[in-house]
């Protein structure tokens, strides 16, 4: 069963939602402790990102924090940079930075990509040809250069490296979407709303949509994931963002130089960060999509 | 018909079993029935009295997690679920075959009809001539009804009905004792069904073929079976001649069972409907498990389950209204 | 009582995906799923439509409610020409005529409740406030036998069994209070013993609520127990109409008696002389010319190859496409 229809209230949301939790906790293995397993990752570094001073008392930009290429001890976890900025305090800030961009990127995406895969597949014909031959020509480039070619020509800024990830994945909403829209579409359901009087935007919103959305939930826990490496690759190569914004990706590319002489922990924690969280967005999308969509093996 | 014959199956109190997340299905619930040699006997039943499972089981063709928990199944004196892999293949398509509802999805779509054939034959008689197969599978063309010129052709070019016949000589191509067809002709048209049962009366006879027949068609059944076992609940209810069974039904629900079926014979008013719902299997009522819905049920029904006991001659029912319960 | 329902000179044809080759040919390949079909449905009517796969019975169930439009001829709704009509008045008649399909497990959409599924033609015509519409919904599920409402209305398809979800799928064909009701083999997926409590309900129903129906079905013996009158489809025509025991003690057509042999009878003592028509059901895309049973028919003449055979009166309210007596 999809996610139940919820009541307009908070309290018997939340009832819905945790009853959900319990009741598909007994029907799946392996499958739902993945997923909560991602869950209590992301948790975790969104707390990081709303109450950052619970993490660390350091200014990720202060340059005074303690010495400079200090190795991590008690005072300073993951050690400081070569600016005397300590590292784990950038670490903690940074995320914001990525999470902010890689959600706000994959909601972009998903607004444009979905409504467009709805509507192309459900219209058929030259307009869903043409939309298609776009997205597939978007989609055919490698995504990480389409996302250097996009931050290069939009310039700096944190709305821009936004849209040049978001621009990346619209044609990955708009495949799924009207792929299931095409065989939704076929499904006798369809016909029988045509049946009783629906009109197409009827038909569209209330019958094909909320059976194409349990895909969607999946993939959009993936994307996320992905664009959070895109956007560390970005800035990693040093696109997008400014200096003064703590930022994990920018973080890797200066710990590098720094790793010759033996300074691992610059480059270390926040690499282990960036794939921690992708990690644990990817582990929710996979655990999700078993739950959602459970296999015939019952019934 | 069937007592004089020797009885070449023996299914023994046989129990299965299947695991899901809220419990475990009892589909099958100490069965227990004979066939004999020559004799055609009907499993009938609606979806989920478990004849489908116990037609698989037979063959010990259940896929985990379904297990069978107990019980017995003696072809010829062997108990075939004590048998290792090596000797349950070589049994399946030479002594015992199956044939299934979905003749497209049983047929390899990239093999030719003749392929089918030779492929068969070879796995359980490497040793016979390409000649002697071709030939063996020409005559069964013809038993069939089947032009020559089908053996080239792909299972998709052929229609519906010609794919179950196919399937079937397929199945009786090494001459087995026993046929096991489970819903045979529920994906046929009216006309082919009746062209596909005349085929199966006719193979019975040619190969002295034993059959079991799974199904809920009642009109199927009566035309082919000589004994009926009518299941439900994955027991089974009653169990007797063809003539029995609809001449002087035993148990309520099989007279249930016959009275809601149209027959385009009579002149029906009124069809007796049957309300309700099977059981659960998972937690089954206590008792009998058509007591719920049965219009003749007594107090003892839903504390004590009847045992299948003969109350006529050749005619066994599992009922309290026969059953003395003290 | 008067016609509710006429199709006039219906066909459908449905055009293949041509090779490359077809390009050049002066027609397309196509499959005749609808050759010319004409039936009436009187007020207050069963009326069975017949035939076994590729017989255009379901086609032609669809193209009475416009779900399909015809490729020419015309359907008419008390006396109005609905094939041309306008997407308003189209929506209009949609509130009048309704279908009920084979399969209840694929006609509800699985993210709908039951409550939500019959409620919904409601709100598409704008039909009471939504607790009118509740109280609506609420009473004739009661009606058809899905008890306890309450309860029930909350829950989704997946957690009905086969014979709720049929009930369900009638509920919401009927919300509206239509007069017309095309059931496509309704009985098709059920169990036995639910089908006759289908059969029972569309009964009952049809008494309540004044109904009109079109009962597509390949099932001869439930035909003879719910129709009025009958009418028999071969490859897209009709080959014989009659009333119920016109048609059951004297078939004409050698298709209608080919049928009503073939049909199962749960009676081992039954008397059973097939005398099955041999060969297969042609296809649709090259029928045979002339009568298209005439291949298979044991008594076919030289004739029957010539030309279509017309519909014509054999007795009261009984007419057969068969040119011999």
């Amino acid at each position: 069963m999809g996610v139940p229809a919820a009541r307009f209230s908070p309290a018997g949301g939340l009832a819905n939602a945790l009853g959900w939790f319990t009741r598909t906790r007994r029907k799946y293995g392996m499958e739902w402790w993945i997923m909560i397993a991602g869950m209590i990752v992301i948790l975790f570094v969104v707390t990081m990102t709303v109450f950052p001073g619970l993490f660390t008392r350091f200014d990720p930009n202060d340059q005074n924090a303690g010495g400079q290429m200090k190795p991590p001890s008690s005072e300073h976890l993951m050690g400081t940079d070569n600016l005397s900025r300590d590292v784990w305090a950038r670490v903690v800030y940074g995320a914001r930075t990525i999470l902010g961009v890689a959600i706000a990127a994959a909601l972009v995406s998903a607004l444009i990509g979905i409504p467009l895969g709805l509507l192309s597949g459900f219209a058929g014909g030259t307009f869903d040809r043409i939309l298609s031959l776009i997205m597939d020509s978007v989609y055919s480039f490698p995504g990480l250069i389409l996302a250097i070619a996009f931050a290069a020509m939009l310039g700096p800024g944190v709305i821009n490296i936004t849209l040049a990830v978001a621009v990346v994945y619209i044609p990955t909403y708009f495949r799924l979407v009207r792929g299931q829209t095409l065989s939704i579409k076929e499904e006798v359901y369809v016909e029988a709303a045509r049946a009783i009087g629906a009109r197409r935007p009827t038909i569209l919103s209330r019958y094909v949509f909320p059976n194409v959305i349990a895909t969607v939930v999946v993939i959009f826990s993936l994307n996320i994931a992905d664009a959070i490496m895109t956007e560390a690759a970005l800035s990693y190569i040093g696109l997008g963002l400014p200096a003064g914004i703590p930022d994990w990706g920018m973080d890797l590319s200066m710990g590098k130089k720094f790793l010759p002489s033996g300074m691992w922990w610059m480059i270390t924690f926040p690499g282990l960060m960036i794939m921690l969280l992708a990690l644990g967005f990817t582990m929710l999308g996979e655990g999700l999509a078993e739950v959602l969509n459970p296999r015939l093996l019952e019934k | 018909m069937q007592s004089t014959s020797e009885t070449i199956l023996r299914v023994n109190d046989l129990t299965i079993h299947y695991p899901i997340s809220i419990g475990i299905v009892r589909a099958v619930e100490g069965v227990s029935f004979t066939l004999a040699d020559g004799e055609a006997l009907g499993l009938v039943g609606e979806s989920g009295c478990g004849k489908s499972t116990l037609g698989l089981s037979l063959l010990k063709l259940l896929r985990p997690p379904g297990r069978v928990t107990g019980g017995s199944i003696l072809y010829r004196g062997t108990d075939i679920l004590g048998l290792d892999a090596r000797s349950l293949l070589a049994m399946r398509g030479r002594s015992i075959s199956m044939i299934f509802q979905n003749p497209l999805t049983s047929l390899n779509p990239l093999f030719t009809v003749e392929r089918h054939f030779l492929e068969t034959i070879h796995y359980h008689d490497p040793s016979l001539s390409r000649g002697k197969a071709l030939a063996a599978t020409g005559k069964m063309l013809a038993t069939l009804g089947i032009e020559e010129k089908r053996l080239r052709e792909y299972p998709h070019q052929l229609s519906g009905g010609m794919r179950q016949r196919i399937m079937i000589g397929l199945a009786l191509i090494m001459n087995p004792d026993i046929l096991i067809a489970d819903e045979p002709t529920t994906s046929l048209d009216v006309i082919v069904e009746a062209g596909f049962t005349e085929l199966l009366a006719n193979l019975r006879k040619v190969y002295k073929l034993s059959i079991i027949l799974i199904t809920h068609n009642l009109g199927l059944v009566a035309e082919i079976a000589d004994r009926i076992a009518v299941m439900y609940g994955g027991k089974i209810m009653e169990i007797g001649s063809a003539q029995d069974i609809f001449a002087r039904p035993m148990h309520p629900y099989t007279q249930g069972l016959i009275d809601c079926v149209p027959n385009i014979q009579l002149d029906q008013k009124e069809l007796v409907t049957m309300p309700g719902s099977p059981p659960d299997l998972v937690s089954p009522p206590v008792g009998c498990r058509f007591a719920p819905r049965c219009p003749k049920v007594m107090p003892v029904c839903t504390e004590r389950t009847p045992r299948l006991l003969e109350h006529a001659p050749e005619h066994s029912s599992a009922c309290w209204l026969y059953e003395r319960h003290g | 009582m008067g016609t509710l329902v006429a199709a006039i000179d219906l066909v459908k044809d449905f055009p293949l995906r041509g090779s490359l080759f077809d390009a050049f040919s002066s027609h397309r390949a196509a499959v005749h799923a609808v050759d010319r079909v004409s039936l009436t449905l009187a007020e207050g009517e069963v009326l069975g439509l017949a035939g076994e796969s590729g017989s255009g019975k379901s086609t032609t169930g669809r193209l009475l409610l416009r779900l399909l439009e015809p490729t020419s001829g015309r359907v008419e709704y008390r006396g109005r020409d609905i094939t041309g009509l306008g997407t308003r008045e189209l929506a209009a008649f949609r509130s009048r005529a309704q279908i009920v399909f084979q399969d209840p497990n694929s006609s509800l959409s699985p993210r709908m409740s039951v409550g939500q599924a019959i409620t919904h033609p409601l709100q598409i015509h704008g039909i009471g406030t939504a607790a009118e519409q509740k109280a609506s919904v609420l009473d004739l599920m009661e009606k058809v036998g899905l008890s306890p409402a309450q309860f029930l209305y909350r829950k989704y398809p997946h957690q009905l069994s086969g014979g709720q979800s049929q009930r369900v799928v009638i509920a919401r064909a009927l919300i509206t209070r239509p007069d017309f009701l095309v059931a496509d083999e309704p009985l098709a997926m059920a169990d036995v013993s639910v089908r006759a409590l289908i059969l029972q309900l569309m009964r009952q129903l049809k008494e309540d609520m004044g109904l009109t129906y079109l009962f597509i079905t390949h099932d001869l013996a439930t035909a003879k127990y719910l129709c009025d009158r009958i009418a028999v489809m071969y490859l897209g025509r009709i080959v014989e109409v009659a009333p119920r025991e016109e048609l059951f003690s004297r078939p004409h057509h050698p298709y209608t008696k080919a049928l009503l042999a073939a049909v199962p009878v749960p009676d081992p003592r039954a008397r059973r002389d097939k005398n099955l028509p041999r060969g297969e059901i042609p296809s649709a895309i090259h029928p045979p010319p002339g009568c298209h049973f005439h291949p298979r028919c044991p008594f076919a003449v030289a004739k029957c190859r010539e030309a279509r055979p017309p519909l014509r009166e054999i007795g009261p309210g009984h007419v057969s496409a068969c040119i011999l007596d």
